[in-house]
């Protein structure tokens, strides 16, 4: 404390040059980053001086003018030259690391003793001189061919890929012996949780999955309606829209619309908590991150997808109904009647089966990609991005091979 | 002592619902001090500081900075004014997307109208100066320590070569070594470029060797605010607690032996 004082006086006396200090402006506005009128210059050696002269003022607004001259007067400097820079007006950082430059610390620091520099200054330049003399022997970066950088690249995706894979089959594994596990000792199941997630993910997405269904519905029966009326076979509406919404289209615009309301909700969530390390404060309590985070939400997953998955087939179906009412005259009395004389139930079935499927498939696409999150704002993005992508890439590659599975059986 | 006060905070009150944090707290501080900010945990000194750079509008009274009231200034002036403040915040807060160097030269781009290179130029300088090495510069705020976040972002808050210099528990989180090439850091800077330094510590070596003045927050206000020897023989329970507890008496007598 006392050691500072003698400084702090040297610091504050008025004709101490310190030009920070005084670039603090009282009045409005001269308020800028460059306030002073001093410009910095580099004067080389002339008949009449045997040494290199630099003065003005070496601040941050002079910095992107000066350093243009700094770079061309470097090179033509001999390393026996000596320096004259008692002429210096202000310094802040960035005029000093390029004072520091333009002499090189060597030069700087045989030149300070001798300088004619107020103390707070020469501690300055030194600071910064043995600074960037530490970090001047920065390795070269190798640079390597385009051709090698393509096809390492490539190379690089496609082992990407296959890690991708397999790192996804492995955490379904271990969801799913997990979840045996736990199947078995009830007092390990997590009803709040559980019930909060179905609130979030069941209960909230019943609006807007209801209002996607009954629009798309609509608007199959709509086609239906414009395209068989050339042959007179209007009343098959009825089973487009039935056939197409209970076999497909409910399951598949709901598991759409989780894979980007759900999946990415779980990797945001999951992900922020990695990144905030509480990931690993559950691990080390003793706590399975495992039980705790993913099993709730694939649990909710499981039970909330196939009911949203019913409401989706029966606003869909109302959405056909409505356009049968309003275009076609057909009652929707008549509309029930051509249902249940047309459509078996099995159609029903193979829709509400394929719902628990990639309900699992979603909920662990979104839980895995959150474990992935590193810890910055921009992976939580991209992992965020890659969940949703994946769940609706993974959902509908399953409904096609189910749905050429389940023809070729004839179910 | 440089009477001129650069920052007044005047009858401040901030109240977060039912609790009040600061009641007819009154602050100064003084061009080219470095004005240490101390209290217990939850006394919100961290809530002082954001009130201070304009982050939260206070429930009451009058922040002046440079003589003006931040809240009532325009954008444009605001911003300028923004621009003379440095801030090390308690985490760092570095933009993780962006590499430490690209970090640094992000105000250098925006606001010194520098282009790509020269900013990056100039912050590879300015990593050297806060002591990391030039490789730091081209990693990302995740693959750094906590020692070399805080010296990164102190980097940061240098860029714009800033009038007043705010730091949230800059040594909170390095080793002694690193706390102590911090604190010099700060005074060579101070002594050089006449910076005023807000400084909110728990290190009681930083407010030993580093501080013109110590400011006391308790009760909801700053109870004093002067010397550090001064300050330390305020006839307070928790001052007393506080400067000659055991790790008070241990920092006293290191600075008296460098001293």
């Amino acid at each position: 404390m006392d050691a500072a004082s003698p400084k702090r006086d040297a610091a504050q006396m008025p004709d101490n040059p310190c030009g920070s200090i005084t670039a603090i402006p009282h009045d409005r506005s001269s308020v800028k980053l460059s306030t002073m009128t001093n410009p910095p210059y580099i004067t080389l050696p002339t008949a009449d001086t045997a040494a290199l002269k630099v003065g003005g003022d070496w601040t941050l607004a002079h910095y992107g003018a000066l350093l243009g001259q700094v770079d061309a007067t470097r090179r033509s400097l001999a390393d026996s030259l000596a320096a004259d820079i008692s002429e210096l007006g202000s310094l802040d950082t960035a005029g000093a690391s390029l004072l520091v430059e333009l002499l090189g610390a060597d030069r700087l620091n045989r030149l300070l003793p001798d300088a004619a520099l107020s103390e707070e200054r020469r501690a300055l330049l030194q600071t910064v001189a043995s600074a960037m003399q530490q970090t001047q022997q920065a390795p070269e970066q190798p640079t390597r061919s385009t051709y090698r950088e393509f096809f390492g690249h490539i190379g690089e995706v496609v082992e990407g890929v296959w890690h991708k894979a397999v790192g996804l089959l492995g955490f379904v594994g271990m969801t799913l012996s997990a979840m045996l596990l736990i199947l078995l000792s009830p007092r390990r199941w997590r009803l709040t949780s559980l019930a909060s997630h179905l609130e979030q993910i069941g209960l909230n997405a019943v609006p807007i999955v209801a209002l996607l269904t009954f629009l798309v519905g609509a608007v199959v029966a709509f086609l239906g309606a414009t395209i068989l009326t050339d042959f007179g076979a209007t009343i098959y509406t009825v089973d487009l829209v039935a056939f197409s919404f209970l076999r497909e289209f409910g399951v598949l615009l709901t598991a759409i619309l989780m894979a980007g309301r759900t999946a990415s909700a779980f990797t945001a969530q999951i992900g922020s908590m990695k990144a905030n390390e509480e990931i690993d404060a559950i691990r080390t309590l003793g706590l399975n991150p495992m039980e705790l985070l993913v099993l709730p939400r694939v649990f909710a997953m499981l039970i909330a997808l196939p009911l949203l998955t019913f409401v989706a087939m029966v606003c869909g179906m109302v959405g056909g109904a409505v356009v049968c009412m309003l275009t076609l005259d057909i009652s929707p009395a008549m509309f029930l009647y051509l249902l249940q004389e047309n459509i078996p139930l099995n159609h029903f079935l193979v829709g509400m089966l394929k719902a628990p499927i990639f309900a699992f498939l979603i909920a662990v696409i979104g839980c895995l990609e959150g474990f992935k999150v590193t810890g910055s704002a921009q992976s939580v993005g991209e992992r965020t991005t890659s969940s949703v992508v994946q769940s609706i890439f993974v959902v509908i590659v399953v409904d096609a091979l189910a749905a050429l599975f389940l023809m070729e059986m004839g179910w | 002592m440089n009477d001129e006060v650069i920052i007044q905070v005047r009858d401040l009150t901030n109240q977060f619902g039912p609790q009040v944090v600061h009641q007819h707290l009154d602050l100064d501080l003084y061009r080219g001090e470095v004005l240490g900010v101390v209290g217990g945990s939850g006394t919100g000194k961290s809530v002082l500081l954001r009130t201070i750079v304009g982050l939260r509008e206070p429930n009451a009274g009058t922040v002046r900075v440079f003589g003006e009231d931040l809240l009532t200034l325009s954008t444009q002036r605001r911003s300028e004014l923004e621009r003379r403040f440095g801030v090390l915040y308690q985490r760092g807060a570095l933009f993780s997307s962006l590499t430490v160097a690209e970090n640094i030269a992000l105000p250098l781009i925006e606001h010194a109208g520098l282009n790509r290179a020269s900013a990056e130029r100039l912050a590879k300088s300015k990593v050297a100066l806060v002591g990391l090495p030039s490789l730091a510069g081209d990693k990302y705020p995740t693959e750094l320590s906590g020692g070399m976040v805080k010296r990164a972002a102190l980097a940061r808050a240098l860029a714009l070569e800033p009038d007043i210099l705010f730091l949230d528990e800059p040594t909170a989180g390095l080793d002694p070594i690193g706390a102590a090439a911090f604190d010099q850091l700060i005074r060579t800077l101070r002594d050089a470029l006449g910076l005023s330094v807000f400084l909110v510590t728990h290190d009681l070596d930083t407010l030993y060797t580093l501080c013109d003045r110590v400011a006391v927050l308790s009760q909801k206000r700053v109870l004093v605010a002067d010397r550090l020897e001064v300050v330390a023989a305020t006839d307070d329970a928790w001052i007393r607690d506080y400067f000659h507890g055991p790790r008070g008496r241990a920092a006293e007598q290191a600075s008296a032996r460098i001293s």
